[in-house]
């Protein structure tokens, strides 16, 4: 099974929109939303069945005994993330380090277990959807990431290919679903600040050494930005799997939660299309 | 007065608000706490910028003192450190930290030492004291970066933070000492679906809030459906503009080169300003 | 010799599992005793650093050698800095691969794939 990743780095470029089309396009039976902090797959692709939910815990954060306390204030010395004042924690600033318990003369502090999200997974007619929620305050979007994409290999046992729609950023989210990934497809927007976090983000990919294709969304609202994409792309030696021209239906195609699968016979349909069967092509080329 | 800009979803034009935001107030900071994809620089250009770089603290174990007792290694919850043929080895990008073996080694074999993970610029644009916080590729996390930037804040008349997508850890840091926060939305499901995370973040922090309607078209705005259904504040409704998109695109300060966006955002401020109020 | 094996169950049966750090179980045969037995890998659930804890369970029990698909950073490392080297299982079960190793037909795992975060250690 071949796992394909979709990011951006800049926020809004279509990563989501692109990940729909293509699961549509081509029939994908697994795929996952790994935007765990603002999951939006679920609205263009909705699940039919019901969901199998699970709790997710992060790492436990620090919860103290008032009735053991003698509020000496050793925990608010050694805590250096000012989760502790007063024997009260701030469970949004504690990163469940376990130094207050280990230094509690009074053994006032213990580390309690902490639901920070909810993963869900959708079974229906031999297809698997997992995504997840991270609750609001909570850190280890990381883990619930990592979780998101062990539940659904867990639960698809045959198949080709898999889709990934991941998050904005470079950061921790987004590099927990780039491991295992076979390609990482990075979705562009033609301008100033779409090149600059384009970089960001193909760096960060390369640091963690996986094959890279760039396409470019919304092409025609900047003709000379979209040449300086692909002529970035042929400097670094990444392949660019195409252009996809800007179409204002999709607005109200995405609202009526639909994908552009839905749009064959537009010039954007034909061409995001056409981007789609060059990156499985990509994937699958040794 | 603090305002934060966040908008839940990427790409609905949080650094289009905040720039034009500061650009129009007379005298503003702008600070850019999207740390992974910093912007605002793009735009601002930003003059005689100087530049420090930032360090989180990582353990450092001296190996002559090290007696191999595995007690740093043990309570480390992160698993950033490893005990090998007597030695501890160091994770440390999986480190958080937390000072914790340091603390704890009874060998005293263990000290505090730092790693840089960024850097902060600094600089003016016109009238414009711009501020911007750079996560090196390859970091996990840019809170300590935002922590940093957002207590180095120098004060002035208006303050405007640009945060970034989402209403995770990186945002939480953002809005923390905002006085006011500026939720940017766009006419699409998505838009909506993260606008109401946003909301619910702010009323968690209990900030004071009003949202932007960015990128309206004629048609029927999920968004502005939201809005009016939840009672949450609508501060403006920006039209979609072509032009203005191109000018976005190459990264011209619209309010610089548009007399009617300008007025768009200084009654924006002045709005705040009345709400803000006591 | 005494070698690991990531394993999907605690069962002898049990097909070797996908990757190291994640792996429910370690399977820890002794070749010259002939015997095997079953460890739990407590770093199953870890928020990071998986590879990192399960490395430790794995030289703490004494294991020489390790029979894995495939390997991080991280875990690698620590094998590296131990002297124990890492060698790539085929498709089989956990017993054919521990008697393969014994007869020399495994070879040593060059592929190690980066970690979640980078994977330097100081």
């Amino acid at each position: 099974m071949k796992k394909l990743v979709i990011l951006s780095g800049k926020g809004g470029t279509g990563k989501t929109t692109f990940a729909g089309a293509f699961i549509k396009m081509g029939d994908i039976k697994a795929y996952a939303d790994c935007d765990v902090d603002a999951p939006n797959l679920h609205l263009i692709l909705p699940p039919a069945g019901e969901a199998d939910e699970k709790e997710f815990f992060g790492l436990g954060k620090a919860a103290a005994d008032p009735g053991k306390c003698t509020d000496c204030g050793l925990c608010e010395t050694v805590c250096r993330f000012g989760a502790i004042k007063g024997g009260c924690v701030d469970i949004f600033a504690c990163e469940g380090c376990g130094v207050c318990m280990e230094f509690c003369p009074q053994g006032a502090i213990e580390m309690r277990a902490h639901v920070s999200g909810l993963t869900a997974v959708y079974r229906e007619a031999g297809s698997v959807f997992s995504t997840a929620r991270l609750y609001m305050g909570s850190g280890n979007s990381g883990k619930l990431v990592t979780e998101v994409k062990r539940q659904l290999f867990e639960n698809i046992k045959e198949t080709t290919l898999a889709v990934i729609d991941g998050s904005p950023g470079i950061g921790c989210p987004v590099i927990a679903s780039v491991t295992g990934a076979d390609m990482v497809l990075m979705v562009a927007e033609p301008s100033v600040s779409g090149m600059s976090d384009l970089k960001r983000i193909v760096r960060t990919a390369q640091i963690l050494r996986t094959r890279i294709g760039v396409c470019v969304n919304k092409w025609d609202m900047n003709g000379r930005k979209t040449g300086e994409i692909e002529k970035y792309c042929r400097d670094e030696g990444i392949e660019f799997l195409g252009r996809v021209p800007f179409d204002p239906s999709v607005v109200k195609l995405l609202n009526e939660g639909r994908t552009m699968a839905d749009l064959a016979e537009s010039p954007a349909g034909k061409a995001i299309k056409d981007v789609f069967v060059k990156t499985v092509r990509k994937i699958y080329e040794q | 007065m603090r305002i934060a800009v966040l908008s839940g979803k990427g790409g609905a034009g949080k650094t289009f608000v905040a720039v034009s935001l500061a650009a129009a107030a007379k005298q503003a900071c702008y600070i850019d706490c999207d740390v992974e994809e910093p912007n605002g620089n793009l735009f601002f250009k930003p003059e005689e910028e100087r530049t420090r770089r930032v360090s989180v603290m990582i353990p450092k174990f001296d190996d002559e003192k090290c007696t191999g007792c595995g007690l740093c290694t043990d309570f480390c919850r992160f698993n950033a450190l490893a005990l090998v043929r007597g030695r501890v080895l160091l994770f440390k990008e999986i480190c958080h930290s937390c000072g914790g073996c340091v603390l704890l080694c009874p060998e005293d074999a263990a000290d505090y030492t730092q790693r840089e993970i960024g850097e902060i610029r600094e600089g003016t644009s016109g009238s414009v004291h711009v501020l911007t916080g750079m996560l090196d590729t390859g970091e996990s996390s840019g809170v300590p970066l935002v922590q940093e930037l957002i207590s180095n804040i120098p004060s002035g008349e208006t303050e405007v933070i640009d945060c970034p997508p989402g209403s995770a850890c990186l945002v939480m840091e953002s809005i923390k000492t905002a006085d006011y926060c500026v939720l940017v939305s766009e006419p699409t499901t998505f838009g909506a679906h993260d606008l109401a995370m946003a909301v619910e973040l702010v009323r968690l922090f209990r900030k004071p809030a009003g949202v932007i309607l960015n990128k309206c078209l004629p048609e029927k705005n999920p968004a502005k459906e939201y809005c009016l259904q939840t009672g949450v504040n609508i501060l403006a409704e920006i039209s979609f503009d072509r032009e203005t998109g191109k000018l976005l695109s190459d990264a011209k300060v619209a309010v610089n080169t548009s007399p009617y966006l300008k007025a768009q955002f200084l009654d924006i401020l002045a709005t705040i300003k009345k709400e803000m109020r006591p | 010799m005494k070698v690991i094996i990531p394993s999907e169950t605690d069962r002898l049966d049990a097909p070797v599992f996908g990757s190291f750090g994640r792996a429910p179980w370690f399977a820890f045969a002794d070749t010259v005793q002939n015997t095997i037995k079953f460890i739990e890998n407590g770093a199953m659930g870890s928020a990071g650093g998986a590879g990192v804890k399960a490395a430790q369970t794995a030289l703490k029990s004494g294991a020489e050698a390790v029979i894995a698909p495939r390997m991080g950073q991280n875990a690698a490392e620590i094998f590296a800095a131990a002297d124990v080297k890492v060698y790539k299982a085929k498709a089989g079960s956990i017993e054919e691969n521990i008697t393969w190793l014994a007869a020399g037909k495994l070879e040593l795992l060059t592929q190690i794939h980066p970690g979640s975060h980078g994977g330097m250690h100081s």
